[in-house]
């Protein structure tokens, strides 16, 4: 009863969501990135300055700390948990209508899971189940049309968009078969702790990955806030559209007017 | 003069010759230009030496004015002509500071152009690789090049995985100007405070 009622919190939650998107046209489809209202800018920035201060005092470090750890050790942990995103990926390619990229996905989960040894390693790109995207919630309405609705920051978790919030409660009603099994069932191998450890890992793991180049950009900005805001939803627009091509996120219009030489 | 001195003013010679030769197609202009800046990178210079040599290669390879304008979106119809040669100037030096300290990241990069995209007579997007090592993944890299001179072609954008830096750029300048109520003076006011930092 609980998780019904949950549901029709969250559906009507996205499609108030979806409403108001299309209300001040911000569909996907035509709305450039730079359109998506900051609508809650002042909040944003508070907590954006809160997670700065957390990234300088905790989690940096950490990144740090775990970039002293062997190579094979850190690309064994990032595969695992690749893999374990696997479990979220799949269904969503399914529900975006890629029947394809959702075989190759599972094909390519139950080889890392089994002679990958629980993912720690990746023999599924030497047989050429490469070039693994990961898919969410949030992609999946966005695919279906639904507006992302403001800009925001969440504590800890860093920029989003209300859409792409709202969606990522879907894993904690059943919609992440890792959560399902670690903290809403007693399987008796695996808890919660396993669980919140790995969304932790993700988070140090990627951090590590862009100690340079975070440092970099927040060294060369002259409004930090915004140039992260604008690089996330240029990222977020990109996963979206499943573009490896730099065309198809680019609008050439903006540079028309431009005339140098 | 020092021994010093006078061999960076070789090395910059060579380089304005270097990159006068570069009538040619995108794809070699990417080519040459990576391949000088990863030179420069590996040279046994001290910092501010590499610096100046990557400050003298962008300014003949990228499109600094344009990516200026750019960057101005909206709001460079609203300047004076007095205000607009001020943002120019500094803009400029914002750039170049910024550009040699972004690449002095690196110490010795790999970049491997591999294909290109015609998108008309004025652009070519090149798509490169730069190769990834025990701390830092591949990353794809594509260039924005400028064709209208075919003769001089140049940089307008870098786009890293798909992220566009003269947009971030643009949007972050758009955001500073936006606080100000519309007054280019913040910006203006907050590059100076970068370059003389």
């Amino acid at each position: 009863m609980k998780k019904i009622l949950f549901s029709i919190i969250i559906s009507a939650f996205i499609s108030f969501n979806s409403f108001a998107g299309s209300d001040e046209e911000v569909n996907l489809n035509k709305v450039k990135n730079g359109e998506v209202k900051d609508c809650f800018e002042g909040l944003n920035r508070g907590i954006f300055a809160f997670n700065q201060v957390l990234d300088q005092t905790i989690i940096e470090p950490l990144a740090k700390g775990y970039r002293y750890l062997p190579s094979p050790i850190r690309e064994g942990t990032s595969n695992a948990l690749n893999n374990i995103s696997l479990v979220v990926t799949i269904p969503n390619n399914l529900l975006q209508g890629d029947i394809m990229l959702a075989g190759k996905n599972s094909a390519r989960f139950i080889v890392n899971t089994t002679i990958g040894i629980l993912g720690i390693f990746d023999p599924a790109s030497n047989m050429g189940l490469n070039d693994y995207e990961k898919e969410d919630w949030g992609q999946t309405l966005a695919t279906w049309g639904v507006g992302s609705g403001c800009y925001i920051v969440l504590p800890v978790l860093g920029p989003s968009t209300l859409r792409d919030t709202t969606a990522s409660l879907i894993n904690y009603v059943g919609g992440d078969a890792w959560y399902n099994i670690t903290v809403d069932e007693d399987t008796h191998y695996v808890s919660d702790f396993d669980y919140y450890a790995s969304r932790g890992l993700s988070g140090v793991d990627f951090r590590a990955k862009n100690i340079e180049s975070f440092d970099n950009l927040e060294k060369n900005s002259i409004d930090f806030y915004a140039s992260v805001k604008s690089l996330y939803l240029q990222d977020r627009k990109r996963r979206i559209l499943n573009s490896d091509q730099v065309i198809d996120t680019l609008d050439d219009s903006d540079w028309d007017e431009i005339e140098t030489n | 003069m020092s021994i010093k001195k006078i061999v960076k003013y070789i090395l910059i010679f060579n380089l304005s010759f270097t990159i006068s030769s570069f009538a040619e197609t995108p794809t070699n202009f990417i080519n040459k230009v990576t391949t000088e800046a990863s030179s420069i990178l590996k040279k046994n210079l001290s910092l501010s030496e590499k610096s100046d040599l990557l400050i003298e290669l962008a300014k003949q390879s990228v499109d600094i004015k344009g990516i200026g304008l750019y960057s101005l979106g909206k709001h460079k119809k609203t300047l004076s002509e007095s205000q607009l040669r001020d943002y120019e100037k500094l803009f400029e030096k914002y750039f170049l500071k910024s550009f040699s300290s972004r690449l002095s990241e690196y110490s010795d990069p790999k970049i491997n152009v591999v294909s290109q995209k015609y998108i008309n007579e004025k652009y070519t997007i090149v798509s490169s690789i730069l190769v990834g090592d025990e701390n830092r993944p591949e990353i794809k890299i594509d260039w924005r090049v400028y064709t209208k001179n075919p003769e001089k072609p140049l940089i307008r954008d870098l786009i890293i995985e798909g992220l566009s830096l003269a947009r971030t750029q643009r949007e972050e300048f758009n955001s500073v100007i936006k606080s100000a109520e519309g007054d280019i003076n913040l910006l203006l006011e907050n590059l100076r405070k970068f370059i003389n930092s």
